[in-house]
């Protein structure tokens, strides 16, 4: 990696994940102690903690960059500084929801980290190496419920078609370019949110197919998008507020 | 259970007239021998009915002790925090789900144990119905109340049913990392700032009258049990378990410069024993029966999270048959 230039493209496409991370792991967290079932509050509750950690792991990556502490960073900015997808911020909703979700965001989330274990940037390959272990248990998770519940009876089809319904448009808002993109390719640090985009569609659709439910049309031109440029529904705010709440009392102090 | 004050009632109708002698013989003198007693095996119908309650009770413990802490997880402060208190907490969810099969192995289904809950039916450790005002509250629950229960339920582990047994002893293994997560949270809240100071002693004032009723009643007023002693059902007095964790504790708390909201604790150097002045058990009676100030809102909470997953559970429970074969 050479050049300034670089280094903040760099630098954008590993806020892009590790905000994703740290927010949906944070929603999923909301699950425990009130999950459908026992088993997928832990399940849930298991997925959330890997996802902190993930975020943890880049944030220190950026952290090596030159980028503030991670409690810092995590704990401190406000909602127009962060550049997750919108996807990730919106509120757990019903279970079928955060399934959804859960679902078309982790089949990105594996792509993408098994598409950056050939990262251009060295350390970054490393951690992709490391998280696409985990990562392929959470798709198989939800891969697994929806096959169940997308067949199960009428009712459970229902509740997850609306949801597919609802969340797709902001899924296709994780693929949002940035400014950085062109050189984010062209340095080899990412093959690209386009080409991410194309293989995550093969993928979401296979396990679609084996089910009642409708994949909607899958339309780029509907992707709720923003979120990569700080752009975020009130909902985020929301969250950061709740979860800094302590951490503001006395930044400074050990917790 | 997850905190001790088990409540256990021996009623006239539960005497063991209707036993067969010769069986009931053998099965004490198996229990005598410290043999443990396994779900196949026969046993007194007493002895099943205390069971059930007993490891019952305790889940139902540890899925509502989920709630005070779990509302913590979204605002714990920094990532060392919220990893360890998600960590921390979803072992918990899993406690529950460990002894929701332990006491299914005695004949009673995880949905029917769940329903009594939210019925009010059975019942849980009262010390959950009391609100976590504040981050030290949470890790206080996580130092003082998983300690209380370590000691519970090393005492339970060696008791006589099997499948109790060896969940206990898992589960003990993971509430010694709670105590080590809550005591370290408490250290560095008592060591730190003014604004720490002050919230860790508020939430240790708020938290020691539930922690003194935590092993429930004096043994000279509760309920007399020869007979779950006898059958290893019951393992230590509440006084017992009082002690020693008075034992193991205060001495900790002092040393962190904290203050006991209770003028009269000491120990007596002749009887070896620590004083302390009588917690309120009217408010403890209050509480268990429903009236504290969370118990609404814990069952409520519980209730909507059951009813909201009821589709779920039944779905689940259809058979992953209808696949629609892709046409091409
Ligand atoms: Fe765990
Ligand atoms: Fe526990
Ligand atoms: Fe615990």
């Amino acid at each position: 990696m050479k050049g300034n230039q670089s280094q903040s493209a760099l630098k954008k496409l590993l806020y892009n994940i590790a905000d994703d991370l740290l927010i949906l792991g944070h929603r999923n967290s909301e699950w425990t102690g009130i999950g459908p079932l026992l088993e997928e509050d832990i399940a849930f509750s298991s997925m959330a903690q890997d996802k902190i950690g993930q975020s943890l792991a880049i944030y220190e990556l950026l952290h090596q960059l030159g980028e503030p502490h991670p409690d810092t960073v995590a704990f401190m900015r406000n909602a127009n500084q962060f550049h997750n997808c919108q996807l990730v911020e919106l509120p757990i909703g019903e279970y079928q929801f955060s399934l959804v979700r859960h679902f078309l965001f982790d089949h990105s989330l594996l792509l993408r980290f098994q598409g950056l274990t050939d990262s251009s940037y060295e350390p970054l390959a490393q951690v992709s190496q490391k998280l696409v272990g985990e990562l392929r248990y959470h798709v198989m998770h939800a891969d697994s419920f929806i096959r169940q519940l997308g067949t199960a009876n009428e009712d459970s089809i229902g509740r997850m078609q609306t949801a597919l319904d609802i969340a797709v448009p902001y899924a296709l808002g994780i693929f949002e370019k940035s400014p950085e993109e062109e050189q984010i390719i062209s340095e080899g640090i990412f093959t690209g949110e386009q080409n991410l985009y194309d293989a995550w569609c093969r993928e979401i659709s296979k396990t679609t197919s084996l089910t009642s439910l409708k994949l909607p049309e899958l339309n780029p031109e509907q992707a709720i998008t923003g979120g990569r440029q700080g752009k975020h529904t009130k909902h985020l705010q929301l969250l950061l507020d709740e979860m800094a709440e302590v951490f503001k009392l006395e930044p400074g102090a050990e917790w | 259970m997850y905190g001790g004050g088990n409540i256990f009632e021996v009623n006239k109708s539960d005497n063991l007239n209707q036993e067969d002698p010769v069986k009931l013989d053998e099965f004490e003198a198996r229990i005598a021998r410290g043999e443990k007693v396994e779900p196949s095996d026969w046993m007194p119908a007493l002895y099943r009915k205390q069971l059930i309650r007993m490891i019952e009770q305790h889940a139902h413990s540890e899925i509502i002790g989920a709630l005070p802490e779990g509302t913590w997880i979204t605002r714990a402060p920094g990532f060392k925090r919220k990893m360890a208190l998600m960590a921390k907490v979803q072992d918990e969810v899993g406690h529950a789900q460990l002894l929701y099969s332990a006491a299914e192995t005695l004949g009673k289904s995880r949905e029917q144990m769940m329903q009594d809950l939210i019925n009010g039916r059975s019942k849980y450790s009262n010390i959950f119905n009391y609100p976590a005002f504040t981050w030290a509250d949470s890790t206080i629950i996580s130092w003082l109340v998983d300690a209380g229960a370590i000691v519970n339920q090393l005492a339970n582990s060696k008791g006589s049913y099997g499948p109790y047994c060896r969940a206990l002893e898992r589960i003990c293994a993971e509430e010694s990392f709670h105590l080590k997560y809550g005591h370290h949270a408490v250290i560095h809240l008592a060591t730190g700032t003014n604004i720490q100071r002050e919230m860790v002693q508020g939430a240790l004032n708020r938290w020691w009258p539930p922690m003194m009723h935590f092993f429930g009643p004096p043994d000279k007023i509760s309920v007399h049990t020869e007979v779950l002693t006898k059958w290893k059902v019951k393992m230590a007095t509440n006084d017992e378990c009082r002690q020693q964790f008075l034992d193991m504790y205060v001495p900790k708390i002092w040393e962190l410069n904290l203050t006991i909201p209770d003028p009269n604790l000491r120990k007596n150097s002749e009887t070896r024993q620590w004083e302390y002045s009588e917690p309120d058990w009217d408010e403890f009676i209050r509480v268990i029966n429903g009236d504290g100030p969370c118990n609404a809102e814990r069952l409520s909470v519980r209730r909507t999270a059951e009813e909201r997953g009821e589709w779920v559970r039944k779905a689940l429970l259809t058979k992953e048959a209808k696949y629609v074969t892709p046409l091409a």
